[in-house]
């Protein structure tokens, strides 16, 4: 039996995200994220980050803003403005959600242990969004142009996801190749 | 495993990742109606051994409601299409004449 090797992939708790998120007609809504976020709007399943900053796809009338933390307050206050009369939700999510960072050759297969999403590289690659399960627990990842993936849970279960991923890692690769 | 296309948000979820809301095209028969209808809207329901409409909801993804036509005896799926429909579309039908003909369900057929 081989012997277990430790994947090449670091999980590490992301820096602190601003998180916004807002439903609507996702139309009507692309001004004011890009006003707010600097990005495009995302297509189906897609993302739109970059440092930090940027949009998240999570349905057909809901995307997760992303800005830093700093200016989730002025953000919020300017998306209000901005759709004033106009039927939509913003809330502040921050303090809701804990982020996970996976950075690596292997956090492909690190995240494909745990949930049931198509992770294979044609599936699934950079600037691609899903959101799924991570073991038992609701999760949203992203992939970043790099191949750094981002993983966002609810913080009521931050530390079950980080210990999930470093015990998906620490067991090594499945090795079906 | 069951795995179903969800016509909203475009990906394969698994069986895990879905919860299901029993079964779909229900007439609801609420206050002023007789008990009869009444009862047959909230107690009766279809238990076939072959084609059945069900309705799933995405609820660890888009979280939306989709509607799954499907084979009970084979688990073999034959099509998936937004809950906001009040029959199963006409490609759906097809497909599952195409697998299953002389189908019934219902008031179906």
């Amino acid at each position: 039996m081989a012997e277990a090797r430790a994947m090449d992939v670091v999980v590490a708790p992301a820096a602190p995200l601003g998180m916004i998120t807002l439903r609507g007609d996702l139309a009507a809504l692309a001004p004011v994220c890009a006003a707010v976020t600097g990005a495009a709007m995302p297509g189906v399943r897609k993302a739109e980050v970059s440092g930090g900053r940027g949009i998240v796809w999570m349905s057909s009338d809901e995307v997760l803003l992303l800005v830093a933390p700093a200016d989730v307050a002025g953000a919020l206050a300017q998306i209000g403005t901005a759709l004033a009369g106009q039927h939509h939700l913003a809330v502040d999510v921050s303090d809701a959600r804990a982020a996970f960072t996976l950075t690596g050759p292997a956090a492909r297969e690190a995240l494909g242990k745990l949930t049931p999403t198509d992770l294979r590289p044609t599936a699934f690659g950079p600037g691609d969004a899903r959101r799924s399960h991570l073991g038992q627990v609701a999760a949203a990842f992203w992939m970043a142009q790099g191949g750094a993936v981002t993983v966002v849970c609810f913080r009521s279960v931050a530390d079950y996801m980080l210990e999930l991923l470093r015990v998906s890692v620490a067991a090594g690769p499945v090795g079906y190749a | 495993m069951l795995t179903l296309h969800c016509p909203h948000c475009g990906t394969l979820a698994a069986e895990t990742e879905l919860t299901a809301g029993g079964e779909a095209h229900l007439k609801r028969f609420g206050p002023g109606s007789d008990d009869d209808s009444f009862e047959g809207y909230l107690f009766m329901r279809e238990n076939p051994k072959g084609v059945h409409f069900e309705r799933w909801r995405h609820s660890y993804g888009c979280g939306k409601w989709f509607i799954a036509a499907r084979c009970t005896a084979t688990l073999e799926v034959f099509g998936t299409y937004p809950a906001q429909s009040s029959a199963p579309p006409q490609h759906i039908r097809d497909a599952i004449t195409a697998r299953r003909p002389g189908w019934g369900w219902r008031d179906l057929a």
